[in-house]
């Protein structure tokens, strides 16, 4: 450092308070030095853009947290965001300037050019997979993580995505060991975080002072640490602080991470720093105010800002005293409301065990570590189930941020109004019908756009005609129809994200990880390929499988498969890339196999004909996946037949779906006629309770074409009437209802034919031959008959039929065709 | 207790000669060291400090140069929670399934704290109360009428008029109505005796230290009035995958010398193939976390891990060819998955084919569990 001695300790500013963004710590230190100083201007650490919507952080409607958002305005993907929550330091320092009525600039490096910036790198950086996403969550992440990181550091700010830039100093790390600390948050949670208001008489900047000059020694050693974007941004930082220095005199507060401090008070010339700013690229940006949750600031959730634990942080900033014992209060409050037990005493003990573990461990005041050691040892009685609500509701929390009427309007809308104009899809009042045909590209981004907006709830168009069952086709029909509260939604729509793609993906994924029957989750997957979200997919599969896999119904995966082969086919049919869903296919048919044959067990009637509606659709399923699986080493079908099998001679297993299953076999030809004989036989023999056996022949010819099967099998016939005769006057009024549902669901002509067959009587049965290849059929050929049909066979086939026809054969021709 | 101060006294003498020396005797020199190069402030009758206790248990190297060797292997959080609780006024309660060291980690703690571990009660169905109030001796009562020399006092009483640290194993096996016993001696610190019209009462440095285990069948719940006055740590099963198949092989091979069974290095894979498949059971999820699976009714702990490999040995050893293979395993591994014939079946097969089957390298295991899964 070439710069002055250390000054922010000084009477005269301008006053650099170093802080840690969203640290409670940092806030509160922030405050009481404005409060002491009094400075006429307050800078911060941001997007000049945003000058002009700090007023609304005054706004009644506005509640932290909030964020704010510049989007590049052809391009509302390419977006970064700035959190800010109640105890970040920017928002105290925000909201100090706007009670105070003094002016708050942002200095940062215009969002103008960090966006642009971004853009270049990703397209440079071509090789990565997130680059070519150009997905919003990318830009989102970035933007994110910038406003954090690790604490001080102002993280990723120069990498683009995908860019790889291996070393990169974390300088909180670094002090963090240097103090002998394994844990860089910890570490400066006790430096920093912990020390309470500083003392009444005390300097309120001192610990700026501290910090500012072990982050000066830091830079000495490390430079830039890797972040070779920040001296631009620092450049621009100095710029806008002489432009301060020239508008508000001296008495400044500039509120910016710590590690900037050493720069921002180094002594440069302004050429120098003009000229570092040259040629940045420069893109159209506009800003908003966007609402934001404390779980998006959580680092789990992918938006993170870099903070475990907003929740915890929240309740030490609003904390007047006693933290922990408060703490600890709110806990127990927590796990009453959620019916356990736990009294005054045990939050006594809690305080008791968090402290004494704090100096065991060596810190000033129980962390967060430590008051959940205890709440795990004293109130949870070890258990790590309490413990997780009490992260998800206090230490994460479910704070969700307002943003009043006047900011201005989401990049969703403007996202949603460019593409309707892009494909010629103009919002109107007057409701439509709109005949798409998937085939041409337009139509089937319309499709896509239209799909993607009802999983948002943006109900503009609604399938006209029953789209369930016409997958696979290349037609589709909407009902359009632009209501002006859908403005609405779309604006609600808007905290998924900035895309209509985006948003949707999000929404998607939300849904799937919320979804509480399985079926919902294959529903949505159907969805998910209709709108195009190939992003969406692998979560909404993940989360399939893992319900899948601990499913113990097999009626509900039985009920989810058909859907899912449904969509596998349908996504083959649109390109879209399916391995993965073929995988969860297989591997839900997998289980359904496993476990179809216990769960028929013990069941009553009506179980049974629920579960033969589910063996029915599996077996369909299995049907339409093995097409797509064919290329699998061992195919599924067989596996399924091996199922049926195991139904179909299982005594256990209802009548209803025994039958079910031999005549599934038998109509794939995996039974030879004579089994299913042999097997009904054993159904309908005398040791059977009537009612059971009712239900078998429900099960075997019940439904579709079992009326042929008898018609052509005489011999099944036979089976059925010899059984029929031989039940007891006393049961026969028991089955005969289930056998009048059976046969009525018949054709009329089936009916009659097996009527007519019945009356002939078994005489026809004795008299047809028993050496017969195939029953219902002659032994022998009709040859004359058979040469009737002949010519036609040929002129079907296109042979070349003899020219010279008999007069015999014409006329044969003539009375087949007619 | 004179007999057992003689017996502690011997067992110190000739250390090398009993076949399982305490831990105070078997680690006095990491005691000694320890005790003399800790300088933060212990509690009263403390032998070491909380922070000292804790590098006992974990691991560490003294500025003097002194190695102290790890005698718990987990996270840290876990020890120092145990130990800050015994350093106030809460009695510490050690949950865990079978095979997680909670007696070993109660041992340790007792000798570094209060350089005793022998002040114990083990805890069975037919514990009585004056294993842990007090008994008489009847001579003494018949000939001399009731006083305290005729009283024999328990463990615990010693541990309470000496400021020591008791210990209880098994304390949910302990009948109810016995547990309960413990209540006054926890949250009022003193153990009326009516018949003598006295009390004992702890003296500073008293604390108690309690193990049990949390999925066993047939089980005496603790009384929440009971269980309020412990502070509970839960010890879990290893972490990895590495340091299950560690403890494993490393109790196998001790458990295989005294059957006289040999172990070549063949056998790890399949102590792997054994642990993977226990963890993967246990935590419902697979190795590479892509794919959930169903847990059994079993524990499926550690322990039972070292008793399929060691059967699996000696099966080996005595039908097959010496070698641990999937064949001698997979007999095993049924029978501690299978539990209840009705779900666990199930969720065994429904493993087998959804897992098992697919894995690269594990189709012999495949074909033997499916030969004897039938």
């Amino acid at each position: 450092m070439n710069g002055e001695p250390v000054n922010s300790g000084a009477v005269e500013g301008p006053w650099l308070l170093g802080v840690r963004h969203h640290g409670p710590g940092s806030a509160r230190a922030v405050r009481a030095a404005l409060d002491e100083r009094r400075p006429r201007a307050v800078l911060i650490e941001g997007p000049p853009e945003a000058d002009g919507l700090v007023g609304l952080a005054a706004d009644e409607g506005m509640r932290p947290p909030v964020a704010l958002l510049a989007h590049v305005v052809d391009d509302p993907g390419c977006s970064a965001f700035w959190p800010f929550a109640e105890f970040s330091p920017e928002w105290v320092a925000i909201t100090w300037a706007l009670e105070h009525g003094v002016p708050v600039r942002f200095i940062d490096l215009p969002a103008a050019h960090a966006l642009a910036m971004r853009a270049g790198e990703k397209e440079a950086a071509t090789e990565g997979p997130e680059a070519e996403r150009g997905e919003p969550e990318a830009g989102a992440l970035e933007g994110g993580a910038r406003e954090s990181g690790a604490p001080v550091s102002d993280e990723p700010e120069s990498g683009g995505p995908g860019a790889v830039d291996g070393l990169r100093l974390d300088p909180i790390a670094v002090l963090a060991e240097t103090a002998g600390y394994d844990d860089p948050e910890r570490w400066w949670e006790d430096v920093v975080e912990y020390r309470g208001q500083p003392a009444a008489g005390g300097d309120a900047l001192a610990p700026f002072a501290a910090l500012a000059e072990a982050m000066g020694a830091l830079r000495e050693v490390y430079g830039t640490g890797g972040h070779d974007r920040d001296l631009v941004r620092e450049a621009y930082m100095r710029l806008q602080m002489r432009a301060a220095a020239k508008e508000f005199g001296p008495d400044v507060a500039v509120v910016c991470g710590a590690w900037h401090v050493p720069a921002l008070r180094e002594r440069t010339t302004l050429t120098a720093d003009r000229a570092l700013l040259k040629g940045l690229p420069k893109a159209k940006v506009d800003m908003t105010w966007v609402p934001w949750t404390h779980r998006r600031l959580a680092r789990a959730s992918g938006y993170g800002a870099g903070i475990d634990s907003p929740g915890w942080y929240a309740h030490l900033f609003a904390a007047p005293d006693r933290p922990v014992e408060r703490w600890l209060t709110k806990v127990a409050g927590l796990l009453r409301d959620e019916d356990r037990f736990v009294s005054s005493a045990h939050v006594i003990e809690a305080v008791r065990l968090a402290e004494s573990l704090a100096v065991m461990r060596g810190r000033p005041l129980p962390g967060l570590s430590e008051t959940t050691d205890a709440v795990r040892a004293v109130l949870c009685d070890g258990s790590d189930v309490p413990l997780a609500l009490i992260h998800d509701r206090l230490i994460v929390g479910d704070v969700l941020g307002e943003v009043p009427e006047a900011a201005p309007a989401v990049p969703l809308q403007r996202d949603l109004t460019r593409t309707q104009k892009s494909l010629r899809l103009k919002p109107e009042a007057l409701e439509r019908e709109l005949e798409l045909d998937l085939r041409g590209a337009n139509d089937a981004a319309r499709s896509r756009l239209l799909h993607r907006l009802r999983l948002l709830g943006i109900g503009w168009g609604e399938p006209a005609a029953a789209t369930r069952g016409s997958t696979g086709t290349f037609r589709e029909s909407w009902r359009l129809r632009w209501e002006p509260e859908l403005a609405v939604r779309v604006a609600e729509a808007g905290i998924w994200g900035t895309t209509v793609l985006g948003a949707a993906t999000a929404k998607a994924e939300a849904n799937a990880v919320g979804a509480a029957a399985l079926a919902d989750i294959t529903a949505l997957a159907e969805r998910c390929l209709l709108a195009g979200l190939s992003d969406a997919l692998p979560v909404v599969m993940r989360v399939l499988a893992d319900r899948a896999a601990l499913d113990a119904d097999v009626g509900h995966l039985a009920q989810a498969l058909p859907a899912l082969v449904r969509s596998l086919r349908y996504g083959d049919v649109r390109g879209t890339d399916t391995a993965a869903l073929a995988e969860v296919a297989a591997g839900l048919a997998e289980r359904v196999f496993v476990g179809l044959a216990p769960a028929c067990a013990g069941l009553d009637a009506d179980g049974a004909a629920e579960m033969r509606t589910h063996v029915d659709a599996v077996h369909g399923a299995v049907g339409l996946l093995d097409d797509a699986e064919a290329r699998t080493s061992e195919g599924i079908r067989p596996r399924w037949f091996t199922v049926l099998h195991a139904l179909g001679t299982r005594d256990t297993v209802p009548g209803v779906i025994r039958g079910r299953a031999v005549r599934l076999l038998l109509d794939e030809g995996e039974l030879s006629q004579e089994e299913a004989g042999r097997l009904m036989g054993l159904a309908l023999s005398a040791g059977t309770p009537p009612a059971d056996a009712a239900a078998w022949i429900d099960g075997f010819v019940g439904g579709g074409s079992g009326g042929m099967l008898l018609v052509h099998d005489e011999r099944l016939l036979g089976l059925v009437d010899a059984w029929l005769v031989s039940v007891p006057d006393a049961a026969f009024t028991d089955v005969l209802p289930l056998l009048r549902r059976t046969f009525s669901a018949y054709e009329p002509g089936v009916r009659r034919t097996l009527g007519e067959l019945v009356r002939r009587g078994p005489a026809a049965e004795s008299a047809a031959k028993v050496t017969a290849g195939v029953p219902g059929f002659a032994d022998d050929l009709d040859e004359e008959r058979a040469r009737a049909a002949l010519p036609v066979v040929r002129l079907l086939l296109g042979l070349d039929a003899p020219p010279a026809t008999t007069p015999d054969s014409t006329n044969d021709l003539a009375e087949v065709a007619g | 207790m004179t007999v057992l101060d003689n017996g502690a006294q011997q067992a110190s003498a000739d250390t090398a000669e009993v076949l399982r020396p305490h831990a105070e005797d078997a680690f006095a020199d990491e005691l000694a060291a320890l005790a003399a190069a800790d300088d933060r402030p212990r509690p009263a009758r403390w032998r070491l400090s909380p922070w000292a206790v804790a590098t006992y248990l974990l691991g560490g190297t003294l500025p003097d140069g002194t190695v102290i060797t790890p005698k718990y292997v987990g996270p840290r959080r876990i020890v120092e929670v145990a130990v800050t609780t015994l350093a106030t006024d809460r009695a510490l309660l050690l949950l865990g399934v079978p095979g997680t060291a909670k007696t070993w980690v109660s041992e340790h703690l007792a000798a570094a704290v209060s350089g005793d571990s022998t002040l114990l009660v083990q805890g069975t169905a037919g514990t009585p109360e004056e294993a842990i109030r007090y008994g008489w001796n009847y001579a003494q009562l018949l000939a001399h009428g009731p006083s305290r020399d005729a009283l024999v006092p328990s463990p615990v009483m010693r541990a309470m008029s000496e400021g020591m640290t008791a210990r209880v194993e098994e304390l949910t096996r302990i009948p109810a109505d016995v547990q309960d016993t413990l209540i006054t001696i926890l949250s009022e610190k003193t153990l009326p005796i009516p018949e003598l019209g006295q009390e004992v009462q702890a003296v500073r440095g008293f604390n108690l230290i309690a193990t049990a285990n949390d999925r066993d069948r047939g089980v005496n719940d603790l009384s929440s009035a009971l269980r309020r006055r412990f502070n509970t740590v839960v010890l879990p099963l290893p972490e990895s995958v590495d340091a299950e198949v560690d403890i494993v092989a490393r109790r196998v091979d001790q458990l295989g010398r005294s059957l006289d069974l040999p172990q070549g290095l063949d056998g790890i894979a399949e102590i792997r193939r054994v642990v993977t498949v226990f963890r993967e059971l246990r935590d419902g999820i697979t190795a590479d976390g892509r794919t959930k699976v169903k847990s059994p009714s079993g524990t499926l702990s550690t322990a039972e891990a070292i008793s399929v490999v060691t059967n699996g040995l000696a099966l080996a050893t005595h039908f097959g060819d010496g070698v641990l293979r999937p064949g001698d395993v997979a007999a095993g591994i049924l029978g501690a998955v299978v539990r209840d014939p009705a779900s666990d079946r199930v969720i065994w097969k429904e493993y087998l084919e959804a897992v098992v089957r697919e894995r690269d390298g594990w189709k012999d295991f495949y074909r033997a569990c499916r030969e004897v899964s039938g």
